[in-house]
């Protein structure tokens, strides 16, 4: 007989991560945004700056709450024209790593691949999306979400008009 | 294909009845894609880059420019140099990288080394090639003309092409208006915004000067700005939008509107937060103080989209915008763009430029996604070939405002006498207006 072993730490924050990707794909936008904790914040830089800085760089999205809602509204809405309709995507996480910073929060990152189809065309986003991730009771909340593009340019979609 | 309309039958410009169409076949024909490589992107002044992206001597930048990989650096002595990126001996691209600091590039392929005026320093076995070997013969070639205007630098693959200043024509004044916001100059941010349009690149400039479609298309940025309190008008978007557009000679064109949400320099709003309310308003103090209150109005509490002809936008609306467009094919093409901050700026200040540009610019924004998709919807309806052309005649037969067409006309009327081997040509609207196309001296391509 064997016992029902707990569920490690690298465990439970994929089953956070693989949560979210599914509310992505669904588009459940505004159960995503809740995921997030009110001084939670998203990030994507651009393309030829990784590294980049919001504060003191130009980079693509760089969302507090308020944008973040704003985003979402603006994307379930019918006048959002680059996803409307809605384009298919598919995401795939790997490489799950996660580290304990000592005052409660996970520093996490991930590599993602989103496979976006729409208008007849189909084509990637890849890259590596970094977490720090809060406990909020047994689940965690994000406190902020580093999406960092592998691609040169935004050359197949001409623009980053999902979550990524 | 292969049968394709005169040029000159190419737009109806009816000044009398008003009635302006494109062919659009103009957007779509392969052929008139390579005419435009060679009548257009090859005779005029195309937009390269700005001073500050090399700041210290040996840095340099790669860049393609009118379908020319180049790449620009600054020297030891401060100049700012632009050279053909290919090795004069067998055509490798001698720089490799899109920005660094060098002080010698050595070509990869045979190892042949120049510094970073250009001169050829390093040929490996010289022996080999006998004793009238010129290596003076043998440096990295520069475009025909290189000129700049206030820290914007332009290349012509024209020799004949007239001055740069002369060539902007009325459009100068609009960059000054940009470049006097600050004493200590401008200075491209770091960190671009690189994107694909799958449309022909004349449809970006339309769209980069589009004021009609402001409300219909960015709804979305519209009811944001509202719902965050600071609509300070009480008037609803489409009402408020009042501004004038202008053709400036040589293709260039404008639209100037009063301000719609907030600008950097210098018109405070509650989305820039309190603290940013005291900074800005010495701002515009000092501009009043400098350039008195007419023009002060015009920096700070204008906007303003330019587009420097063939294929460069400055937008001098809730950020400051250097947006490159390289076409690639008739339906197809790369944009680049660039945020252009004051050099002396304070870390706040800074960031609330960086938000602002962010809300409604770059293609993740709640704007800019909006336009491609705009753009590429149009580049698939003209497979309707039924439906052969385009309008846009809009207030053509009243003084242009922003949200009228002037400014297209203006662009597509220089467009239509460069195609037609033209170098100038009447741009305005006006019934009756006798067009004087001026033919071009010496083309580029009797070099």
């Amino acid at each position: 007989m064997t016992t029902a072993s707990q569920p490690t730490l690298r465990e439970q924050v994929e089953d956070f991560l693989f949560k979210e990707a599914a509310l992505l794909d669904d588009w459940r936008l505004d159960d995503w945004v809740d995921l997030f904790t009110e001084d939670g914040r998203y990030v994507v830089p651009t393309t030829d700056l990784p590294d980049g800085d919001p504060r003191r760089d130009l980079v693509f999205i760089d969302d507090d709450i308020t944008r973040l809602r704003a985003r979402a509204v603006r994307l379930n809405s019918r006048h959002a024209h680059r996803e409307y309709p809605w384009s298919r995507t598919r995401r795939f996480i790997s490489n799950v790593r996660v580290e304990e910073t000592g005052d409660g929060e996970l520093a996490v990152s991930s590599n993602v691949l989103v496979y976006r189809f729409r208008a007849g065309e189909g084509a990637p986003y890849v890259g590596s999306v970094d977490y720090i991730l809060r406990r909020d009771g047994g689940a965690f909340r994000i406190a902020h979400r580093r999406a960092v593009l592998d691609l040169e340019a935004l050359s197949w979609h001409g623009a980053v008009s999902i979550i990524f | 294909m292969g049968e394709i309309m005169e040029i000159k039958d190419l737009i109806i410009d009816d000044r009398q009845r008003g009635v302006f169409r494109v062919h659009r076949s103009s957007l779509t024909s392969d052929e008139l894609f390579q005419r435009e490589r060679e009548f257009i992107f090859s005779r005029c002044w195309i937009y390269l880059g700005h001073e500050s992206e090399v700041e210290s001597p040996g840095d340099y930048r790669r860049r393609t420019v009118a379908g020319r990989p180049l790449f620009f650096t600054r020297g030891r002595d401060g100049e700012v140099r632009v050279f053909l990126n290919s090795c004069p001996h067998r055509g490798a691209l001698i720089c490799r990288r899109d920005e660094g600091n060098a002080e010698v590039l050595q070509c990869f392929y045979h190892a042949w080394s120049f510094n970073m005026d250009g001169d050829l320093i390093g040929v490996p076995d010289q022996e080999a090639y006998g004793p009238h070997f010129d290596r003076g013969e043998l440096g990295l070639r520069e475009p025909p003309r290189v000129e700049s205007y206030r820290g914007f630098y332009f290349v012509s693959f024209n020799p004949h092409v007239e001055d740069l200043v002369s060539y902007l024509a009325d459009a100068r004044e609009y960059l000054d208006l940009i470049v006097d916001q600050t004493e200590a100059g401008m200075r491209v941010v770091r960190g671009s915004n690189k994107y694909t349009m799958k449309a022909n690149w004349k449809l970006l400039v339309e769209n980069s000067l589009d004021g009609y479609h402001l409300v219909p298309t960015h709804q979305t940025y519209l009811d944001y700005i509202s719902g965050l309190g600071s609509d300070d008008s009480g008037q609803t978007a489409s009402a408020r939008i009042v501004g004038k557009a202008r053709a400036l000679g040589n293709g260039h064109c404008v639209i100037e509107s009063p301000v719609r949400s907030g600008r950097p320099i210098a018109h405070w709003h509650p989305l820039f937060g309190e603290e940013a309310r005291e900074p800005i308003a010495q701002v515009r103090q000092e501009l009043v103080e400098k350039y008195g209150e007419e023009r002060a109005f015009r920096m700070a509490d204008t906007s303003r989209n330019l587009i420097i002809y063939p294929n460069l936008v400055i937008n001098d609306i809730m950020a400051n915008t250097v947006r490159y467009f390289e076409p690639l094919a008739p339906d197809n093409m790369e944009v680049t763009a660039w945020h252009l901050a004051p050099r002396d700026e304070s870390d706040a200040m800074l960031a609330t430029r960086l938000d602002s540009f962010l809300t409604f610019l770059g293609p993740g924004g709640f704007a800019t996604p909006d336009d491609v998709e705009a753009l590429e919807s149009c580049q698939i309806g003209f497979r309707a070939t039924e439906t052969e052309w385009s309008d846009i005649s809009r207030g053509m037969l009243r003084p242009a405002k922003s949200t009228d067409e002037l400014q297209m006309r203006g662009f597509w009327r220089q467009w239509h006498a460069n195609m037609q081997g033209f170098t100038h040509t009447n741009v305005q609207d006006g019934p009756a207006v006798e067009v004087e196309a001026e033919a071009e001296l010496a083309l580029a391509s009797d070099n």
